[in-house]
């Protein structure tokens, strides 16, 4: 389903293979995805794309570990994580991969850089450590200057920074983005558009960015079309 | 700790609701504090009793005086090693409201049988030498302001003198200090051949004795035999170790304890239902937040735990603070005016009082900590 030329093995960092999720409501059951199959190579910038209803965000979650597939497998980076415990999971998150969210997600009580830093608080660092890596992020996504503001003091594109400072902290080899531009405007949008590209480009960093937008899409290295949870026509951005 | 920032600022998002929260968890731990000091004096130092020590009344009550008699009687009974008297004087200083316990005993024996009353060797023999000499604890004599050497007038009450006055004049000539913090040294004892001689009637008795045990565990067996010894007497006795006998003291005015088990209960079941509440509320404000937490790699357990610690923060936060302002209203004295001699709030009291606020907080954060702990990451995080 893939449709581009398959890559080595060792070069996926990501493969779904036969994944079903359906939800129950009631004595209804609703198929969300069904016989999926998806693979993506390091250092791709994914976009996924459908209408609302696909199951664009349930495939997102199924990547980065928040959720379980009914059937099938997800293994990323060698490891199925479909079979991990909770807690195993939770470790595997904390470590492996970067969630950027639609509405920033950020704590308002905390700083930008007390935002940053939550991820590593569950890494073996010092406070130095901590704060090293914290000045790196904000320094990469451009907000040096803000660390020591609140969310409500900053702009929607400079939340959607942090989030992507947050994501980026622990360096983790899959960045997962739920409509990362949705909530900004246009000029707002471009520029977080213009930081993940860097971040993939530059950093090497494999993104998965669910999107409505075709002019966020058009920054993707490939598209991929959802509808009705399965995978449709794949273009080029 | 470097969690800390993370739980504190849990607390920080409703400043006025954590306010109000932690007022009332302050105001329940003065009451706390405050309760534990009255329960402590109403115990009347039955905790820090001697246990070789019996108290032996009137079998009737201890408003029956005793003969002076039964002193060498006692004395010979075997397992008694040593007896003292106590009579109560019941005057007043300068005005009524000037309340401290005021008795006439016997220097030597009253001091050989309270060690915990220290008196310098000096003016233990100036006792011995004074007719009216009298001795006061420091916190009676610092109380009034009283100095070795200052004569001290008592208006008697119920003891006239011998032409028919009511004054009684004492020479002060040691103050004496507790050997433990909660040692009374509210006392003021003077010697009991100065009332006897110089009382109108009433001669010849005397309260209770207080009687030392050579063997502790014997106490009981000397009890008994004191009490049989005086059986059919014009004036039966009734012996009992001197904790048994401070207790029943203090029931007499009601079981203290029960009292303040229920006004605290009541008062910890409002607070618990209130710190509860608050934190319901605070979790369910932030299922988003706790989703993202999880998100980000934290596990059940390690939600679970923020949330218990920020529940045990804010009621530790608000016990602090109550027993820091309880321990200050203590300090400022007893607010019967003498009444309570014994009114403080010892640091065990503190320590309970902390256990207590952490055990609040753990079941005040129980159940929303364990909805939090429950949430599924991709169900809280769609409730933007």
């Amino acid at each position: 389903m893939n449709g581009a030329a398959p890559a080595p093995a060792d070069d996926l960092l990501v493969r779904v293979e036969d994944v079903e999720k359906a939800f129950h409501r009631g004595e209804e059951v609703i198929h969300v995805l069904r016989d999926l199959h998806l693979t993506i190579p390091r250092g791709e910038f994914l976009a996924l794309m459908g209408p609302s209803g696909s199951g664009k965000s349930t495939l997102l979650n199924l990547l980065g570990g928040l959720d379980r597939p009914t059937r099938g497998r997800v293994i990323v980076d060698g490891r199925r994580i479909d079979r991990l415990s909770d807690r195993q999971l939770a470790a595997w998150r904390a470590r492996h991969v970067g969630l950027v969210f639609q509405f920033y997600n950020l704590l308002p009580v905390l700083t930008a850089e007390r935002n940053v830093e939550l991820p590593l608080l569950l890494a073996p660092l010092t406070r130095v450590q901590r704060r090293r890596h914290v000045a790196a992020a904000l320094g990469i996504v451009g907000l040096s200057h803000r660390a020591r503001h609140y969310p409500r003091q900053l702009s929607g594109g400079e939340q959607q920074r942090v989030g992507i400072a947050r994501a980026l902290v622990t360096d983790p080899s899959l960045l997962l983005c739920d409509e990362p531009t949705g909530d900004l405007d246009r000029r707002s949008g471009d520029g977080i558009l213009d930081l993940l590209q860097a971040l993939n480009r530059e950093h090497g960093k494999t993104i998965v960015m669910v999107t409505h937008d075709p002019h966020a899409s058009a920054r993707a290295t490939r598209v991929v079309h959802l509808d009705k949870g399965r995978l449709g026509t794949e273009a080029p951005p | 700790m470097k969690y800390l920032p993370l739980v504190w600022a849990g607390l920080r998002r409703r400043k006025l609701r954590s306010l109000l929260t932690l007022l009332c968890i302050l105001v329940a731990f003065v009451l706390f504090g405050y309760l534990c000091a009255i329960g402590r004096a109403m115990d009347q130092g039955a905790s820090v009793a001697g246990a070789d020590r019996l108290m032996v009344r009137h079998r009737v009550s201890i408003t029956q005086p005793l003969p002076v008699s039964y002193k060498a009687r006692i004395e010979r009974i075997p397992g008694v090693a040593l007896v003292a008297h106590f009579s109560w004087f019941g005057g007043i200083y300068r005005e009524p409201g000037n309340f401290f316990p005021q008795m006439a005993v016997e220097p030597g024996p009253h001091l050989a049988m309270y060690p915990e009353y220290l008196l310098p060797e000096d003016r233990r023999q100036a006792w011995l030498a004074t007719r009216t000499g009298a001795i006061a604890g420091r916190r009676t004599a610092e109380k009034y302001g009283w100095k070795v050497g200052d004569r001290i007038p008592i208006q008697a009450t119920v003891w006239r003198r011998m032409n028919g006055d009511t004054t009684w004049e004492f020479d002060l000539v040691g103050i004496f200090d507790g050997a433990k913090p909660e040692t009374d040294t509210t006392g003021f004892f003077f010697r009991y051949d100065c009332l006897d001689e110089g009382r109108l009637f009433g001669k010849g008795i005397v309260a209770w004795y207080t009687v030392r045990v050579s063997n502790p565990e014997e106490a009981a067996d000397v009890a008994r035999r004191i009490d049989e010894e005086f059986a059919n007497a014009s004036a039966e006795t009734k012996s009992e170790t001197e904790g048994a006998f401070l207790r029943g003291w203090a029931r007499q005015i009601g079981d203290i304890s029960t009292i303040l088990a229920s006004v605290l209960g009541a008062v910890f079941f409002t607070i618990l239902l209130v710190a509860g509440n608050t934190m319901a509320q605070s979790v369910r404000e932030r299922t988003c937040e706790i989703g993202v937490l999880k998100a980000l790699g934290y596990t059940h357990a390690g939600v679970l735990s923020l949330v218990l610690a920020e529940s045990c923060l804010l009621s530790v936060l608000g016990a602090a603070g109550g027993l820091a302002v309880a321990s200050v209203l203590v300090a400022a004295g007893d607010p019967t005016r003498g009444a309570m001699p014994m009114f403080h709030f010892p640091a065990a009291d503190v320590l309970a009082g902390l256990g207590w606020a952490l055990a609040l907080g753990v079941v005040a954060g129980l159940l929303p900590a364990l909805h939090a702990m429950r949430l599924r990451v991709a169900d809280a995080l769609r409730r933007t």
